[in-house]
């Protein structure tokens, strides 16, 4: 489990995260969404330690991360796999060297045994005759599966993805989602995805953080969110008429109002207020 | 400069400096992985020392050939035998042309290659996703870089030092000042074997900081592709002063009697 108790980081004076404290779910999806500057990757990047908090500490299982010396922390790194924004592959590797890269690193098995474990987590992202080719090569969303293939080579405990939809169209937005929501139930992975994509966050999110002007303004589940009364994360997340009137559906249909399937015709084309 | 200013300005130097010292500092830790290293160490060597070969070989020659057609030119005295002309030009190409000409050329060459790649390796998250790993990238991408400059870079001004003095022959033979016999003779009177010992000191120091300084300003690029180009040019230009200013220091330590 991750706990994060009171984090504050600035930089030159400017604070983007002031006293936040969340407890993320372990096994879960869990889903950190703001606005662009909210805070959201500095908050991740103090998470995973490329950022020292100011003040306050991150905890891995009880042990305090943010206290730990770079040898210490290597242990706890060791156990974290992440996926970058712009997936970060390194530019001179084949796909197969990328996702092995770790595996050289880290493990003392035989190629054939790398080559093996390598063609597994390609073919479960579903990448598959795409091991010789260069990242130049490839397309914006087949880097992010490579990034994540990359991410769980070594089994991680804990797997980090810094806006993975960025970028990419709908359809492989979404592909990615459950992309990742599968792997964080069949590897028994605590996932923390940073987003503001509302698909992501209806699609995937157990577990869900707002965050807004470095605070954390809102947790709860996707569920919750469509119930919600904070003001601030309902203009976030149904900025468009679209999504309000969808919001209002949704509620009358959880308030027994309304039949989804019967009568939707009925609202869509009722413009009188829903209330 | 207002006073406010210079305070700044002397500020910044400090900053960067003890960065810089830091940067140093930080490689020093054991390897997640001796085999690696070595794989990146060897990589490296062939990038700096293969990959410069080219150009040190070009101009390791014509500046030889140069010293001996300008060097013949000002002697114009007939006391002065001809075989003068190989030893000023044995000793100009040992004692500055090949350790410090080269080394300018290759703070270009070999420390934009540098500050440019570790740069992008920054923009683009690379180097977080190897500290992620838990992999110390001062010491995997920096430390093999330096290393690998200290033992190619020596090697390449050796190289040029017999390139420029075979230069100085094919052009004072081409243009029939001097003949080659006269020229073989004259390498070989009054030398002076320290001045060889100078020059590879030389090498040695400015192949730590055509190496050091550009990896300083490419780990450390904020920004996006215009800064990695600012970073590179940066690191050229203070690599080049400094290797000037550890010439002379360096002169001034071991060429003193």
């Amino acid at each position: 489990m991750i706990e994060v108790s009171h984090i504050r980081k600035s930089f030159n004076g400017n604070v983007i995260l002031n006293d936040v404290s969340a407890v993320i779910d372990t096994g879960k999806c869990n889903l950190i969404i703001g606005a662009s500057g909210s805070g959201k990757t500095v908050f991740m990047k103090c998470l995973v330690g490329l950022f020292h908090p100011d003040s306050g500490d991150v905890l891995y299982d009880g042990l305090n991360f943010t206290k730990m010396d770079p040898a210490e922390r290597k242990d706890i790194r060791k156990q974290i796999g992440m996926l970058f924004q712009g997936s970060a592959l390194f530019d001179s590797l084949t796909v197969e060297k990328n996702v092995m890269f770790p595996l050289n690193m880290f493990t003392t098995d035989t190629t054939g045994e790398k080559l093996k474990r390598v063609n597994e987590v390609l073919e479960r992202v579903n990448l598959v005759d795409a091991n010789k080719k260069f990242p130049a090569e490839l397309s914006g969303g087949m880097k992010k599966r490579v990034g994540i293939a990359r991410a769980i080579v070594l089994n991680p405990r804990y797997l980090f993805c810094d806006e993975p939809n960025s970028g990419l169209d709908p359809q492989t937005s979404l592909v990615i989602d459950r992309l990742i929501q599968e792997i964080t139930k069949e590897y028994n992975i605590t996932t923390i995805v940073n987003t503001h994509d509302m698909n992501s966050v209806m699609e995937i999110g157990d577990h869900i953080i707002y965050m807004h002007k470095g605070l954390k303004e809102w947790e709860g589940t996707k569920k919750e969110i469509i119930f919600s009364k904070n003001e601030l994360l309902n203009e976030f997340i149904f900025a468009s008429e679209f999504l309000k009137d969808a919001k209002d559906m949704r509620m009358l249909e959880a308030t027994g109002k309304i039949d989804n399937d019967r009568n939707m015709d009925e609202i869509i084309n009722n413009d009188a207020p829903l209330s | 400069m207002k006073p406010r200013d210079s305070a700044i300005t002397d500020m910044n130097f400090f900053t960067e400096f003890g960065r810089y010292l830091l940067l140093m500092k930080g490689m020093f830790s054991r390897p997640e992985n001796g085999k690696m290293y070595w794989k990146e160490f060897m990589h490296q060597c062939v990038e700096i020392g293969i990959g410069s070969l080219g150009i040190v070989v070009i101009i390791s020659f014509f500046m030889g050939a140069v010293s001996a057609l300008q060097t013949a030119y000002q002697l114009t005295s007939p006391v002065i035998p001809k075989s003068t002309i190989a030893q000023i030009v044995r000793d100009t190409v040992i004692l500055e042309f090949a350790p410090t000409l080269v080394c300018i050329v290759l703070a270009g060459v070999v420390g934009s290659k540098i500050a440019s790649e570790l740069g992008n390796m920054r923009v683009s998250e690379q180097i977080d996703a190897l500290e992620i790993m838990g992999i110390n990238t001062k010491t995997y991408l920096v430390l093999p870089k330096i290393i690998a400059a200290l033992m190619m870079i020596p090697l390449l001004i050796v190289i040029s030092m017999g390139l420029g003095i075979f230069g100085g022959r094919v052009a004072g033979v081409a243009s029939g000042i001097l003949a080659p016999n006269v020229y073989d003779r004259g390498l070989l009177e009054n030398f002076v074997s320290y001045n060889v010992f100078f020059a590879l000191v030389k090498g040695y120091t400015f192949s730590f900081i055509i190496s050091s300084i550009p990896a300083f300003y490419g780990y450390h690029v904020q920004g996006g592709s215009l800064e990695i180009g600012r970073a590179s040019t940066k690191a050229v230009v203070v690599s080049c002063v400094a290797i000037l200013f550890a010439d002379y220091v360096l002169a001034a330590l071991l060429l003193n009697d």
